[in-house]
């Protein structure tokens, strides 16, 4: 009787991590509530049991305020390959209530936003940031981004190194993005925590926070790790060493894993000590952490595929996957997102074998996943473009890819890439109300961002300097309050 | 099956090894032409022996190749500058690096031409982006545009972001163009050596004077003082009866155009402030400068205008990267034109293995209030005209090299593709490493034989 009241108690609180929705009332949960639930053991003391509190960093994100309303008139790209010509988006409470054609009832009571001539999509996402924790200014004292101090990294999290007041929030929302997955970097093996974040100003990191959304595991492929840790006479020295020590870093997880299940099955004996590092790679085991693996050259990826295999976890995404394409059949069967750039190459050897045409080909099997992602301050600012470069250079080797399926790329493929397209990455009725009206089609190099609506709430209007934030950072400085020539603007 | 054809991959592979011939009469007919000074609707540009013969709207003449442009844009090809191609094939690869040179005696006076390579594989990529001649210089601190690295490697100090020259002068740039003949003949895309000085200010030349901006300027100063000291008396230095001087005799030869206002120096600068003082410094030395960034430069748009000197910028370089960037605008490109600056814009990262994103480039700017005639003109006409080499390239018109490119559309927009690519009237084969490896595993790669057996 009494084991089987903790066995409930534990697969509660497992099942509270896998299901990372319920994280934010995890901490809800009164301690008192648990202890009993073990009948005469003593809790363990605050903090050491980290099921107990799987969310220690919680989310205070309200979003910004809103009003309901029906963008009407526009060219609708919902995201999940519909082209909705002179579309309806109706959004109430901050979600999309509805997207159809001009004959879609408009509720009374909504504020018509006329969007004729123009076009609407989902907010952008970029699933591969390092805002705030690789931030502008790049001082001294402000790269944040590499705790290079260990192949094994895992008990880092990017949320705990992310400055809210980084310019780049700001400017990348003036480019239509709404969300972003900022990752530490790729030093490492294991290089920690990635966290989504809801684009809007915010004082804290918890502000951001996008409630319930999972965080990610960032892990490094190839040159960054050997080159860092062989240039200190360390492993991993190479490709080799890599692998090795991915694998130790699991043998230790499950290690650790079957050590808590068994003292939360059985509760005998001494709990295990908490660790943090080895908690992380845990919660890769159990899905509720998912892979984001930095890898650019397809054979690591096939690799990296069996290790997954080995260890029995799942590889979400392939970031920087610069070789994606020859691998593009087998990536689709595996469900692995490619995450890729699409004009970057020859910064190094293994981006040597970059291909324009690489997001195209990744997308072409079924069930192919291909995203284009940033990595940078400034790429992230025009995402609609390089996907339009994408686009165009998969239509010049013949394949026949609409625009509304493109779209894609950063949008619904995005959401799912970090494992949020049940919240958002696609105009569809009950999601999150992240919209993005353009001056123009946004595979045109003049298409601006004009607004920029994240849960409904608008966080950017190009025509309105009231909705053009600036950061704590920009203030006072240089050009400040400025206005640069007689040019009707955005933020910077 | 979502793939039209492989054939073109293989008829493009093939052309590969034998680019057309130069001499032959070929006129592009029906095309929106933009000259880089002007535009004509359905315009007829005439081209033969490697030179632009006319530019106008009158048929073409008989015996002529003529290639239908009607619905297409021509334009000439676009010139790259602050650029590293041909010099540097993967950037993180020293043995394939000839931009950066860390030798003491060897600063001003290295010399870029020499290290060019007409088989980079860097060029076909560029030309695909429509550019056809380049400004490759030195890799200098400070320099390659932006302060952001890619895939966050700039941790362990690779990267040009972390490269510190030996002296206050980086070395000299050349002008190249994209088209060598790889058939047999001399492969040479060396158009003119040596046709700028290059030298860092703002933070990375105070950090190679010791770390404070005024100790780079004075020992600028002292610099030039010195070379004009050797160029008066080169005798009585050649039998060691000068006083000692800072830097070697190679570098002292190099700088004395710069001193006597001959060579321009291209001044790679940042904050408004430095921007102020390299002004000042270049009135009081009689120096011939070139702006290169000038982020901040909006904030002293009309002293950069009075000063006649000219900006080469990147348009998309809007974020505080350090502290002398924190007035980065997007209007930064429409403002100095306003002002009346000759600009010329960039590519990204160094205008190397990205430079032919500098189209697109050019259209940010005109989303942000370039006009679009200015854009074109920023990447065609400008260039030549900053190197002093007006009417010779970057334009379509009677006289220049016949180096034109049709465009399926606006060639600012990512989605329109370069089609048909002459450089000094030869035509261009449309493929790169990129596209035969592409093109390689266009059906998956996965057939009974490897991807390695197809060509």
């Amino acid at each position: 009787m009494r084991s089987q009241r903790l066995r409930g108690a534990s697969l509660a609180a497992l099942a509270c991590v896998a299901l990372t929705a319920c994280a934010t009332t995890g901490g809800d949960t009164p301690a008192d509530d648990r202890t009993s639930s073990r009948g005469d053991r003593a809790a363990l003391a605050t903090g050491l049991d980290g099921a107990a509190n799987p969310d220690p960093f919680p989310s205070t994100y309200r979003g910004l305020p809103r009003e309901n309303m029906a963008i009407v008139g526009g060219t609708v790209f919902d995201g999940a390959g519909q082209r909705i010509e002179n579309g309806v988006v109706i959004v109430t409470d901050g979600r999309v209530a509805a997207v159809g054609g001009a004959s879609t009832p408009v509720p009374g009571g909504h504020r018509v936003v006329d969007a004729r001539g123009r076009f609407v999509t989902p907010g952008i996402i970029d699933t591969h940031s390092h805002l705030g924790v690789y931030p502008s200014p790049g001082v001294q004292g402000m790269s944040n981004g590499n705790e290079a101090t260990s192949p094994n990294t895992a008990q880092v999290w990017a949320e705990h190194s992310l400055w809210p007041q980084d310019p780049g929030f700001n400017t990348a929302r003036a480019g239509g993005v709404t969300t972003l997955h900022i990752l530490p970097g790729s030093a490492n093996l294991f290089g920690g925590r990635g966290v989504t974040v809801r684009n809007i100003p915010s004082v804290t990191m918890q502000g951001m926070k996008m409630p319930g959304a999972p965080n990610g595991l960032k892990m490094a492929c190839g040159e960054n790790p050997s080159r860092v840790y062989g240039g200190r006479n360390q492993s991993p020295a190479t490709g080799m060493g890599n692998m090795a020590g991915y694998r130790a870093g699991f043998i230790a997880a499950r290690d650790y894993k079957a050590k808590w299940d068994k003292w939360r099955e059985d509760g005998e004996g001494s709990p295990p000590t908490r660790n943090l590092q080895l908690e992380t790679l845990s919660g890769v085991l159990d899905g509720s952490i998912l892979v984001q693996n930095h890898c650019y050259r397809a054979d690591e990826m096939a690799q990296m595929i069996d290790l997954s295999r080995e260890f029995g976890f799942r590889i979400t995404a392939f970031h920087h996957a610069i070789e994606a394409y020859k691998v593009a059949p087998l990536l689709a069967r595996e469900g692995i997102c490619a995450d890729m750039w699409t004009g970057w190459w020859g910064f190094k050897m293994e981006a040597l074998d970059a291909v324009e045409a690489n997001a195209a080909l990744v997308d072409a099997p079924e069930g192919g996943c291909a995203v284009i992602h940033s990595d940078d301050p400034e790429l992230t600012q025009r995402l609609n473009q390089e996907t339009a470069a994408a686009l165009a250079a998969g239509r010049r080797m013949g394949m026949d890819i609409s625009e509304e399926r493109a779209i894609r790329w950063i949008t619904l493929n995005a959401a799912r890439s970090i494992g949020i397209a049940d919240e958002t990455g696609s105009l569809e009725a009950g999601k999150r109300a992240d919209v993005v009206i353009w001056s123009a089609n946004p595979f045109s190099v003049y298409a601006r961002a004009d607004q920029v609506f994240v849960d409904g709430g608008l966080a950017f209007d190009r025509m309105n300097p009231a909705y053009q934030p600036v950061s704590d950072f920009e203030l006072g400085q240089p050009g400040f309050g400025l206005s640069a020539a007689n040019v009707t603007q955005g933020a910077r | 099956m979502r793939l039209r054809t492989l054939i073109l991959a293989a008829v493009s592979a093939a052309a590969m090894a034998s680019p057309a011939l130069a001499q032959s009469l070929t006129a592009i007919t029906g095309g929106r032409v933009l000259t880089g000074a002007s535009v004509i609707e359905n315009g007829t540009v005439v081209i033969q022996n490697g030179r632009v013969v006319s530019v106008g709207t009158g048929a073409a003449p008989s015996g002529a190749r003529v290639i239908d442009a009607r619905g297409k844009v021509v334009t000439p090809g676009f010139v790259a500058v602050d650029s590293g191609l041909g010099g540097s094939e993967i950037s993180s690869v020293s043995g394939g690096q000839d931009l950066r040179n860390a030798a003491n005696s060897i600063s001003a006076s290295f010399d870029v031409s020499y290290g060019l390579d007409p088989w980079s594989f860097t060029l076909p990529v560029a030309r695909l982006g429509g550019i056809t001649r380049a400004v490759v210089v030195p890799n200098h601190p400070g320099g390659g545009g932006g302060g952001h690295a890619h895939d966050d490697s700039d941790f362990a100090g690779v990267g040009h972001a972390g490269f510190q020259s030996p002296g206050l002068f980086a070395g000299q740039a050349a002008v190249i163009h994209l088209g060598p003949d790889l058939a047999g003949g001399v492969a040479d895309i060396l158009v003119r050596p040596r046709v700028a000085m290059v030298a860092p200010f703002g933070e990375a030349g105070a950090s190679v004077a010791g770390g404070a901006r005024g100790a780079q300027f004075t020992q600028f100063k002292e610099t030039l003082a010195e070379v004009r000291l050797y160029a008066r008396n080169k005798a009585a230095y050649d039998r060691a009866g000068l006083r000692d001087l800072s830097l070697s005799r190679a570098d002292l030869e190099a700088l004395i155009p710069v001193a006597n206002g001959t060579l321009p120096l291209i001044v790679t600068v940042r904050r408004a402030a430095d921007i102020q003082q390299v002004l000042r410094l270049a009135r009081e030395e009689g120096v011939r400068i070139i702006l290169d960034g000038a982020e901040e430069g909006w904030l002293v748009a009309d002293q950069i205008a009075a000063a006649n000197v000219p900006v080469l910028l990147n348009p998309i370089s809007n974020l505080p990267g350090n502290l002398e960037t924190r007035a980065a605008r997007m209007q930064n490109a429409a403002v100095l034109d306003a002002a009346g600056v000759v600009i010329a814009i960039k590519g990204n990262e160094g205008s190397t293995h990205r430079a032919r994103e500098m189209r697109t480039n050019a259209g940010n700017a005109v989303s942000h209030g370039l006009s679009y005639e200015s854009a074109i003109e920023a990447i065609t006409v400008n260039p030549a005209r900053i190197f002093g080499m007006a009417g010779q390239f970057g334009e379509l018109r009677a006289g220049a090299a016949a180096d034109v490119v049709i465009w399926s559309g606006d060639p600012l927009e990512p989605l329109s593709d370069a089609e048909v690519i002459f450089v000094n009237g030869r035509e261009q084969a449309p493929t790169s490493r990129q596209f035969l490896l592409r093109d390689r595993y266009a059906t998956g790669g996965e057939g009974a034989m490897p991807p390695a057996y197809t060509r």
